[in-house]
């Protein structure tokens, strides 16, 4: 697999500003836009040019669409509390007239509000509440490029003129203006998490969607605001009995009824909502026996699921823990069909990567369009893809250096012992404070977009 | 000693883990506590099966001292505990040494240290409780920080309170953090 750099999106400062950090990546449907998440609680979205026979060589860039300010730090004064704003999570909806639609959440609050109702202005209006609700925000996205000019009652710069001067009337008209993209935030869904929520996904109804934190899932309408329906109840009646978390939790892509879940124990849990209203009972549950000749002190952590992806075809998940991909059949819960090493010579260096935190990094994992090619990342701005069919997998690096535009990336390996030649990197030399924890990739097309701390690359198949 | 020096410094890690998580902003993350609580178990089973089996090696010809020991276990903890809480963050190296003697289980004859789980006796014979149970969800952040006058109110309350002592060791109460590392 051969990657040509296309587009390279540059940061905001050189020095790392901790709210510049990406904090999720997500194409929408059709591959148009890009959406990223940082831990400012801002949202870039980048539109993909159209592309032109006058140009071809720019084919299709990703160019900035619109930026806003999703969800602001607040403070929780009943708890004591502060509300981290970093965007957790970006879901686009499924596009069904001019505007798009996506839901951002941070760790407490998925938005938008149906009572603000939008301005002329091009600030995004939302209203941030003294005693911060839990919510998920859902934001419309739209541009606008008329505008009305010569309104009877205000002037050309919006003063209120004189009623008694005005002698004669005459109809506003639409004139063209430079393109403004606006956001806005249309919903607001409140109060349904105690804890951090991880997860959100949109259910192929169109109808629903579905927000996870540590212990539950709630189901909601995206038109219902005041309420959501519980539908995964995890926590245990004595909390010191509990034993393992949600980690992500997602939709199956085409029958609305199913979603899975992923556990700290490293087991997915598969729920029919058809089966009865609560889905604490599951449908299947996906495990793997422990290997015990490689249990060491950090097992749990390492066997903790950070990711669950359903394939494009709704056959297979994938899922990520700190070491490892695996695809699973959905219809086989007792192994996984393919388990792929990320980055197995990290495995006797646990103990450090616990002493650094770097343990807890949660990875995320991607399919592409047809669902034989696995992508995820690792540390040292690398990440890696995995192809199911030929079983061949490759180390690639998100670095400016790199990085140059037209570039052809190559391929990167770690040396885990022995002689190190000369183009390979050992595992101590490796930088594990730039780590590739978000990728997303084009459902269609080979674009990826990789986001490195508080770089976003972009980066596409070379097509001759 | 490798894996009983690796586990104390294991254990040692996770509690300051913990304490400095109280302060992130954002609150408390459960899953990390979970999984930093599976850790320190795992590594208290670890360490406490190494010790056994290096006493079980130089105690071979005298084994009926463990039966004296698991009777005066709970006692001798509690009493032991409270002495040492004021120090125990700078000391728990010394209260590891100390007091491990105390915790020998007469049952135990396991030697696999990976995956047995040697403090099973102890789990019903001493209550630790979970630090989720010891508060609600996300409390103020100023109960979350111990000073040592503090903790030795707990625990004094805790041992006035006899009923509660002695039942399931699944997880830690940062509240009692302490108490599981001097008791080693």
């Amino acid at each position: 697999m051969s990657e040509h750099v296309s587009a390279h999106v540059s940061t905001l400062c050189e020095d790392i500003c901790p709210t510049d950090i990406i904090s999720t990546v997500e194409f929408n449907s059709t591959g148009e836009l890009l959406a990223t998440g940082d831990k400012g609680g801002r949202v870039v979205v980048f539109q993909r040019e159209q592309e032109s026979k006058n140009q071809p060589h720019r084919r299709g860039e990703y160019n900035v669409y619109s930026t806003f300010q999703s969800h602001e730090p607040e403070f929780d004064y009943l708890k004591s509390l502060e509300i981290e704003e970093k965007i957790n999570k970006i879901r686009w909806l499924p596009q069904q007239n001019a505007a798009y639609f996506l839901l951002s959440t941070n760790d407490w609050k998925v938005f938008p509000d149906p009572n603000i109702t939008p301005t002329d202005s091009s600030l995004p209006c939302w209203h941030s509440s003294p005693c911060p609700d839990k919510t998920v925000k859902l934001w419309k996205i739209s541009e606008r490029d008329k505008r009305p000019e010569g309104y009877n009652l205000k002037d050309e710069e919006g003063r209120i003129r004189d009623p008694s001067t005005i002698t004669a009337l005459r109809v506003p008209v639409m004139t063209p203006m430079d393109l403004m993209v606006d956001a806005t935030p249309r919903r607001i869904f409140s109060n349904a998490h105690t804890y951090h929520i991880n997860s959100i996904s949109v259910n192929s109804d169109y109808e629903t969607y579905m927000s996870t934190d540590d212990l539950r899932i709630n189901l909601w309408n995206l038109e219902i605001t005041n309420q959501s329906f519980n539908i995964v109840d995890i926590k245990p009646a004595n909390m010191e009995e509990l034993t393992e978390v949600i980690t992500a939790a997602e939709f199956h892509p085409n029958q609305c009824n199913i979603l899975v879940y992923s556990s700290s124990k490293g087991s997915i849990r598969l729920c029919d909502m058809r089966e009865s209203a609560l889905c604490d009972n599951h449908s299947k549950l996906f495990e793997e026996p422990e290997d015990p000749s490689n249990r060491s002190f950090f097992s749990e952590i390492i066997s903790s699921i950070s990711d669950v992806k359903f394939s494009h075809s709704g056959r297979y998940l994938m899922t990520r823990d700190y070491l490892t991909v695996k695809v699973w059949d959905v219809n086989m819960e007792n192994k996984p069909l393919e388990t792929y090493q990320v980055h197995d010579y990290l495995r006797s260096k646990l103990c450090s990567l616990y002493e650094n935190d770097c343990i807890f990094d949660k990875f995320e994992c991607v399919w592409n369009g047809t669902d034989s090619v696995l992508m995820t990342g690792s540390y040292n701005n690398f990440f890696r893809m995995f192809d199911r069919n030929t079983k061949r997998d490759v180390t690639l690096e998100a670095s400016r250096e790199n990085s140059k535009p037209r570039a052809i990336l190559k391929p990167r390996k770690v040396c885990v012992g022995g002689k190190r030649r000369k183009d390979e990197i050992s595992v101590d030399s490796l930088d594990f404070s730039k780590k590739i924890l978000h990728t997303a990739w084009h459902p269609s097309e080979n674009i990826i977009a990789v986001a490195a701390t508080n770089n976003l690359y972009i980066f596409q198949d070379k097509v001759n | 000693m490798d894996v009983t020096a690796e586990a104390k410094q294991i254990m040692i890690q996770a509690l300051g883990k913990m304490y400095s998580s109280r302060t992130q902003r954002g609150g408390l993350r459960l899953h990390r506590s979970l999984l930093l609580t599976l850790v320190m178990k795992s590594a208290r089973d670890i360490y406490h099966s190494a010790r056994l089996q290096s006493e079980n090696k130089a105690q071979c010809d005298n084994p009926s001292v463990t039966d004296n020991t698991s009777q005066t276990e709970e006692p001798m903890d509690t009493s032991s505990k409270v002495s040492e809480v004021s120090s125990v963050e700078t000391q728990c190296t010394d209260d590891v040494h100390e007091h491990d003697q105390h915790l020998l289980s007469p049952a135990e004859t396991i030697v696999d240290k990976e995956n047995c789980n040697p403090t099973r006796q102890d789990r019903h014979s001493r209550k630790r409780r979970s630090k989720t149970a010891t508060e609600p969800d996300f409390l103020p952040c100023k109960k979350a920080k111990l000073n040592s006058g503090e903790v030795r109110g707990i625990l004094q309350t805790s041992q006035n309170n006899p009923a509660n002592c002695g039942r399931r060791l699944d997880s830690f109460s940062l509240v009692h953090m302490p108490r599981a590392i001097v008791s080693f």
